[in-house]
């Protein structure tokens, strides 16, 4: 089996796609000729000619509202937006229209879109290529909301997204694309071709949306992450030797939240990561959840390990950034109460 | 501490201070009404181009307006006779079918049998002209204030004012607000009531048409108001860029609730006049004159179809009626203006005109009124049977939950069971 990078995984499961169904059309800035600014849709112009995959004016509120448009007529539109901080201007089209459509119109007309862009920090990208707006869209009713950590979830998630008959925001971690990232930023960059879900099938495959993975079984403490927060966990708990179990949640909603209170009531303890800022984001819900179906299983209190509430900032990337020497001291911390 | 405003800076003594434009309408309540800002040409002047023209040779044509009926009822010019007798007599029950419909439901929600009603008084030729000049299968993507493009095309009224009272039949099962219809076997996309944004939806579905090889075309609604949405410009970008087969119709009924059009600019150009930056051809036509509606339209469908690209046109109308019941115009524009509106009353002039060539006479009109106001009233006592909002059968809780994803998942069960329902 080919080993590959998270972009290659993406590529692929776009081509399988656009391939399998002739109703997935795929455009967004950048994204026609050159094949997009990170090249997860580089050649599919050459392979389906330009009325399927397509440069588009810089208009998110454009892209997003034509995507609702072609969905309505039958089509099946696959969107990029170049970064997720650039994603607002088409907020109103993926709130207001995207996520009710079926509802408001009795499924007299539905959105299957799969809106993708890449998001979160780790690449000196400033507050303007840095964000993790995750939380802007999980509370949202009618959108799902998928964010993989390596390239064989990317693929198999991206598919079942792709088929997906409801819209379904996409996020990329960018720091994953070309490797895992630890949060050890001084280290040297270490390539997919050594990580084990670096193989990927050719062939088609699905991830089902809303089931989370163990990427690694312990009995100390249950940690919940997402995206490159996954990766940060791993190398926490190897560092502090200490027997984390860590829930890779790969869709936030719909949310997994079995596999959440079987591993918390398990550890009686939990510790929740997120890249995004702390107030509001995604962790509250994921601690509310956790303190509703567990709290007697509890031993300790939650605790986050997050972004700072703060613009992602430039120069102090790396005091903003949750690495593992934060997540480690949580991970003692929890175990000390 | 707050931040202190920085302190004037002292002009140089030729310099006089700067001042900010707020436009104002013409008059207020209490005022004499005044258009003398609107310049109407006489009917019949402005020429017809050929449908492939370019944007650019036919510029002037968004800075006049387009008109068939003279002041005599007569049809003149070049855009006269894209209709028979038989065609403007269907228009006209269209019409009048339209107004006895808001009407009717104009006193159901005075009645407390719905929360909310917009009438489309005045603007009737719109809707009805340009929806009988599609074919099936095409697509618009309206606004609150279209219901006669349902009505023209003879759609159940039962269902309409099923969905206006919320009530067990409404197929859109209680959860739109009232007038916000989705019929898509009509052509008609649900309506958002979140201003423009189905304006760009418009495009992209007409861009998929083309992708699919497909002959259907779309039309796009917004009224001039919304004109200052993104979503209008990011549609004509998209327009302009893919030329796909869609009309850009604006609706100038000069009021946005109790805005004029020169809050959405429409004080140093007209609305039609947008299109020219992004070379798209653009009409402004008489939105109060069946004929020159149902040409325009015609024009503009014919077009798209043989994949000419899109068009714009500015239809010049007047809100009659308040913006919705909840509205009270009284408040911010004199109560005569309606009556001083240079462009008269669509139902009025094509009467009219169908007396003059001897195709109507005002007993047949007076028959048509009684049988069109019965058959409306039939529909809201058999529609009323099913429920009305607050009093009858009505949706149920438990479907407050369906429809929200394809497949209901877990999170929702667990409320709808929180619920109880």
């Amino acid at each position: 089996m080919a080993r590959i990078t998270m972009i290659e995984a993406i590529r692929d499961a776009i081509d399988l796609m656009m391939a399998r169904d002739d109703k997935v059309v795929v455009f967004g800035e950048d994204v026609g000729y050159f094949g997009g600014v990170f090249r997860c849709t580089d050649g599919l112009q050459r392979k389906y000619g330009r009325t399927r995959c397509f440069d588009t004016p810089i208009s998110e509120t454009g892209i997003v509202g034509v995507a609702i448009g072609m969905g309505a007529y039958g089509l099946r539109p696959v969107c990029e937006i170049q970064f997720a901080d650039y994603v607002y201007p088409a907020y109103d089209q993926i709130v207001s229209e995207a996520a009710r459509l079926r509802y408001r119109s009795a499924g007299e007309f539905t959105s299957p879109l799969t809106i993708r862009m890449p998001c979160g920090g780790g690449i000196f990208g400033g507050q303007t290529h840095s964000q993790s707006p995750e939380a802007c869209f999980t509370h949202v009713s009618g959108l799902k909301t998928v964010i993989p950590s390596n390239p064989y979830d990317a693929k198999g998630l991206l598919i079942s997204a792709i088929e997906d008959d409801d819209p379904v925001i996409f996020l990329e971690p960018k720091r994953l694309y070309n490797g895992p990232f630890s949060g050890h930023h001084d280290q040297p960059v270490v390539p997919w071709s050594r990580h084990p879900l670096s193989e990927v099938p050719d062939e088609y495959y699905a991830i089902e949306l809303g089931k989370a993975a163990i990427r690694r079984e312990g009995a100390a403490v249950t940690v919940i992450a997402y995206g490159t927060m996954v990766h940060v966990a791993e190398a926490a708990a190897a560092e502090t030797g200490i027997d984390a179990e860590i829930i890779d949640l790969r869709t936030l909603i719909p949310l997994d939240t079995d596999t959440i209170e079987q591993s918390v009531r398990k550890t009686g303890r939990c510790v929740i990561l997120h890249e995004a800022t702390r107030t509001s984001g995604f962790g509250a819900e994921l601690s509310a959840q956790v303190q509703e179906r567990c709290f007697h299983h509890l031993e300790a209190p939650i605790l986050r390990v997050t972004g700072w509430d703060t613009p992602y900032p430039h120069a102090q990337e790396w005091d903003y950034f949750p690495g593992p020497a934060r997540v480690g001291r949580a991970l003692k911390a929890v175990m000390e109460a | 501490m707050s931040d202190p405003v920085p302190p004037p800076i002292v002009a140089p003594s030729t310099t006089p201070p700067l001042s900010l434009h707020v436009p104002e309408p013409a008059v207020r309540p209490g005022g004499k009404p005044d258009f003398s800002h609107v310049r109407v040409p006489e009917a019949g002047t402005v020429r017809r181009p050929p449908l492939d023209v370019a944007a650019a040779d036919i510029r002037d044509l968004a800075y006049t307006i387009i008109r068939v009926l003279n002041r005599e009822g007569r049809a003149v010019g070049d855009w006269a006779g894209s209709l028979d007798a038989d065609g403007l007599r269907r228009g006209l029950r269209a019409m009048i079918k339209t107004r006895a419909f808001d009407a009717r439901m104009l006193m159901a929600q005075r009645q407390g049998k719905t929360s909310f009603y917009m009438q489309s008084t005045g603007e009737e030729a719109i809707a009805c002209a340009f929806q009988l000049a599609l074919e099936p299968g095409d697509m618009n993507f309206p606004t609150y204030r279209q219901q006669g493009l349902l009505i023209a095309q003879d759609w159940p009224l039962v269902d309409m004012m099923c969905q206006i009272f919320s009530n067990e039949k409404d197929r859109l099962g209680g959860r739109q607000l009232p007038i916000m219809y989705s019929a898509r076997d009509a052509g008609f996309f649900s309506i958002s009531g979140n201003l423009g944004t189905q304006y760009v939806q418009a495009v992209g579905w007409a861009m998929a048409s083309a992708i699919r090889g497909d002959t259907r075309v779309a039309a796009a609604w917004i009224g001039d108001g919304s004109t200052a949405e993104s979503d209008f410009h990011s549609a004509l970008v998209f327009a302009s860029v893919y030329r796909p087969p869609v009309i850009l119709n604006i609706v100038n009924n000069q009021w946005a609730i109790s805005t004029s059009q020169a809050i959405a600019g429409g004080e140093n150009a007209t609305f039609a006049a947008r299109a020219h930056g992004y070379g798209i051809p653009s009409l402004r036509v008489d939105g109060n004159d069946y004929l020159a509606v149902h040409a325009a339209a015609r024009w503009a469908i014919d077009r798209a179809r043989r994949n000419l690209g899109p068009t714009l046109i500015e239809w010049v109308t007047y809100r009659v009626a308040a913006h919705s019941t909840s509205d009270d115009p009284s408040k911010y524009r004199p109560k005569e203006e309606s009556d001083a509106w240079p462009l008269g009353d669509p139902v009025e002039r094509l009467k009219n005109h169908l007396i003059g060539i001897g195709e109507w006479s005002d007993e047949r009109h007076a028959q048509a009124r009684a049988e069109i106001d019965q058959e409306v009233l039939d529909a809201a006592r058999e529609a009323e049977r099913h429920g009305t909002l607050h009093t009858g059968p009505k949706p149920s809780a438990k479907a407050m939950f369906e429809g929200v994803y394809k497949d209901m998942p877990k999170h929702l069960r667990e409320q709808r069971r929180e619920l109880g329902v």
